[in-house]
């Protein structure tokens, strides 16, 4: 498996994501650390966390006998530059705003709801 | 130290190169400008040495001095930013530099830490080596750099 697919691989899964979120709010946790507020097992984080470092996503470090996991973003910044970037356009800037936009309406104001005073607050 | 007690980052990514070469790209002016937006990187790499980077428009951006110095293995930076208040009241940090030959590439680990927990410095520079290390894998490898210039922070 190339790179990229293993990259990709590792970035389908919601658990995976899920747990680079995690190292994105906090950088450099155990195992332990991790599975705490995690609706996921033990065996089941380990296992994620395998193939995160196998498609680079997340470094491990030694520091005596704790093992720590950092996120690593750089084969984020390469599907960026190789995905994306060729892609991006300041049209698309407007669409993602517009969509907020009518999102964000359709929350506060939905035009078509005919029971606005049954709305939870 | 306790983990809690320091703010750091570990960046790694494997380069489709040698050591002695990726060593050569890291401490040769002329490469490293192709790669870090034009930034001018002056030391004569010895232990001991001073270490600074001067961005494009000339100002300094930060300096510090050579740690440890292990060609082609392994290089520590004391670093002290130079470049906003805020960030140089943090006081110095620590830049290791470690490459590790893996089957026909080299693993190439950037570990950055400061003893402070929280540090504005280390969230600073954590969003810039993604870019220069995107950069410094495709210039090597393909001769191309993705990010010519800086981008807005």
């Amino acid at each position: 498996m190339s790179d990229a697919d293993l990259l990709f691989k590792a970035l389908a899964d919601p658990g995976r994501r899920k747990l680079m979120d995690r190292l994105h709010a906090h950088d450099g946790q155990t195992l332990s650390e991790l599975c705490q507020h995690l609706d996921m097992t033990r065996q089941g984080v380990t296992q994620h966390l395998a193939l995160l470092e196998a498609a680079n996503l997340v470094a491990v470090q030694r520091r005596g006998r704790e093992k720590l996991h950092f996120l690593n973003p750089v084969p984020l910044q390469e599907i960026y530059d190789r995905w994306i970037r060729k892609f991006e356009r300041p049209r698309l800037k407007a669409l993602r705003d517009l969509k907020r936009r009518l999102e964000k309406d359709a929350q506060s104001s939905p035009p078509t709801d005919p029971h606005p005073t049954r709305r939870k607050p | 130290m306790n983990a809690a007690d320091r703010s750091q980052f570990v960046y790694v990514t494997f380069i489709r190169t040698t050591p002695a070469k990726l060593w050569e790209a890291l401490t040769d002016p002329q490469f490293i400008r192709q790669y870090w937006f034009n930034t001018t990187v002056t030391s004569d790499w010895k232990k001991g040495s001073s270490w600074k980077m001067v961005s494009s428009d000339g100002s300094l951006t930060d300096s510090g001095e050579i740690l440890e110095i292990d060609p082609p293995r392994r290089m520590v930076i004391r670093w002290l930013n130079e470049w906003k208040p805020e960030l140089k009241a943090e006081g110095l940090s620590r830049c290791t530099i470690e490459l590790a030959p893996v089957d026909k590439a080299v693993k190439l680990t950037i570990t950055h830490e400061i003893d402070r927990p929280d540090s504005k410095l280390i969230t600073a520079v954590s969003g810039g080596w993604p870019r220069i290390l995107s950069n410094l894998k495709s210039l090597i490898e393909t001769g191309e750099v993705a990010i010519v210039s800086r981008p807005a922070h």
